[in-house]
């Protein structure tokens, strides 16, 4: 199992476990973390599970790669920083154990 | 869906068509209720089906939920574009004499995506917050107005009048003359045949009227700080500020169609699905917290626009069908939102559901609806509203149906309202 801390907008932090291979999307929802719509179902389609990677963590995670569906949709999303994200685009591994993750006020 | 509706014989009749002779573009289907059998067979025998012959042109329809996603978020392949006939199964701009009106729901990147960006902030979460004291006063207001136990239209009187109070708060819009925008969205997505409009001339002639309104309402905001309403926004916006009349005109006209037309039928779809439901409706008694899982229930049950088309710009497969370059493609996320492959009793009104917001309503990819968090907010408080206040509206008659196959409409629906 793989640990992933949540840190909400108003600085409360929830920490959950997760199986490699799942995403932090899925850690969110199987452990109801509000905060993380994930409307889409998870194939990256409508940018309701965006998060803020912790800077920390931005070089382990990999940032937003400026082609493609995630940067496409995320320009469209409120509040984004350098160290934005969709969760469902980040699949857990054990490099990761330990990841901090921050709720933006919103999805949007 | 909704087959009890239909007359008896209609499961029958419909079961015996050839499926190659299936045209579900028709808008009779939708105003008689009878386009969920329809759906329900094209998902069950041929879930991405050609149309070879219809009043549109030939057709492809996408019927599953997972196909209509894959169709959506696959904008480098399908395109929005005005110009190829755009986002509804009737082409944009086909008609002669009709005014040609820009927008960016049916443009491609990157013009989509600089318009988009300009707007988006006006229905971003945290500008919604700023206006959801006055919606919901605006909303009190209008349902204190409402007489008890006698019948009278929840569209004219309920329906209606919220969706427009909204759009005006939204535009800041002159309070007393806000069922201009009813009209203007009305006249926006009327043809001759539905009666709303005499030609397409007296259209033309009206959204220009439409527009000179706008102009100025822009110029008086232009010459003013900026403020968090939608025309104050797009005035001072560089994406949007320099922007040629007619792109102006249809921006305008996406967000009064896109906001009105949509959340007016949801308000009274939900009244019809919780009456058809007692059981759910008994559930929202006795638990007003589910409020917040109702409203993305309802969106998905009434689907109030039935589809959005795209053309492919090359060929692809889907489904095991080749789609050719230049083929249309109409994503039914009226069928979609029934697919039980993806939704779990797709074909029941629940409204304590799990996953509440995974529905085709909004569209996916980057011309997801961008009111969604709006519609969600509208629809929450004025169901906490009418909550507050009657313990039961009752519909008493039969609901009349519009006559389309883009706008999933509910014209009249007499109902009774209990106090609490």
């Amino acid at each position: 199992m793989i640990k992933i801390t949540f840190v909400a907008s108003d600085g409360e932090r929830r920490e959950v476990e997760i199986e490699e291979g799942e995403t932090a999307r899925e850690a969110a929802l199987y452990n109801d973390v509000p905060g993380i719509d994930g409307d889409c179902g998870g194939v990256c389609a409508c940018a309701t599970c965006h998060v803020h990677v912790d800077p920390e963590w931005i070089d382990k995670v990999g940032r937003l790669m400026h082609d493609g569906m995630e940067a496409d949709l995320l320009q469209f999303a409120e509040g984004t920083t350098e160290y934005s994200r969709l969760a469902c685009q980040i699949p857990m591994k054990p490099m990761l154990d330990g990841l901090v993750l921050h709720l933006p006020e919103q999805q949007y | 869906m909704d087959s009890q509706i239909a007359e008896p014989d209609a499961a029958a009749r419909i079961a015996s068509i050839p499926i190659e002779e299936i045209d579900v573009a028709r808008p009779s289907l939708f105003q008689n209720d009878t386009i969920g059998l329809f759906f329900d067979r094209l998902r069950a025998e041929e879930p991405v089906h050609y149309c070879r012959e219809s009043y549109v042109g030939p057709y492809w329809s996408i019927t599953k939920f997972d196909d209509i996603m894959a169709v959506d978020t696959n904008h480098k392949v399908f395109s929005s574009e005005a110009k190829l006939g755009g986002i509804a199964i009737q082409d944009m701009h086909s008609v002669e004499g009709a005014l040609e009106l820009e927008m960016f729901i049916a443009m491609d990147p990157p013009k989509h995506d600089q318009q988009r960006k300009a707007v988006t902030p006006a229905v971003a979460p945290s500008n919604l917050q700023l206006l959801e004291p006055i919606i919901r006063k605006r909303a009190g207001e209008i349902l204190d107005e409402l007489p008890i136990g006698e019948d009278f239209d929840w569209v004219d009187k309920v329906a209606i009048e919220l969706t427009t109070m909204t759009l005006a708060t939204l535009f800041d819009f002159p309070w007393e003359e806000r069922r201009k925008l009813t009209r203007w969205s009305d006249v926006a997505t009327a043809a001759p045949e539905t009666g709303i409009v005499e030609s397409y001339e007296a259209r033309r002639e009206e959204l220009i009227g439409c527009a000179m309104y706008f102009k100025t309402l822009w110029d008086e905001r232009i010459n003013e700080e900026p403020k968090n309403d939608l025309i104050s926004m797009m005035a001072h916006s560089p994406a949007t500020r320099d922007m040629p009349f007619l792109e102006f005109l249809g921006n305008l006209m996406l967000l009064i169609v896109g906001g009105n037309d949509t959340t007016r039928n949801s308000i009274s779809g939900g009244v019809l699905a919780l009456n058809q439901s007692p059981d759910e409706y008994a559930k929202l008694d006795a638990d007003p917290s589910l409020i917040s899982k109702m409203v993305p229930e309802i969106i998905r049950w009434q689907t109030p626009l039935t589809h959005m088309r795209r053309t492919a710009l090359e060929d692809w497969e889907i489904g095991g069908k080749q789609i050719k370059k230049g083929d249309k493609v109409v994503m039914w996320y009226l069928s979609g939102n029934r697919d039980e492959s993806a939704i779990e009793r797709a074909d029941q009104f629940i409204i304590d559901r799990k996953n509440p917001r995974h529905h085709l309503s909004f569209g996916y990819g980057i011309h997801r609806c961008m009111g969604n968090r709006l519609a969600d907010l509208q629809l929450r408080i004025i169901w906490e509203e009418i909550h507050k206040r009657f313990s039961r509206v009752e519909v008493t008659g039969e609901p009349e149906r519009l006559f389309s196959n883009l706008v999933r409409g509910i014209t009249r629906l007499p109902v009774r309202l209990r106090a609490r």
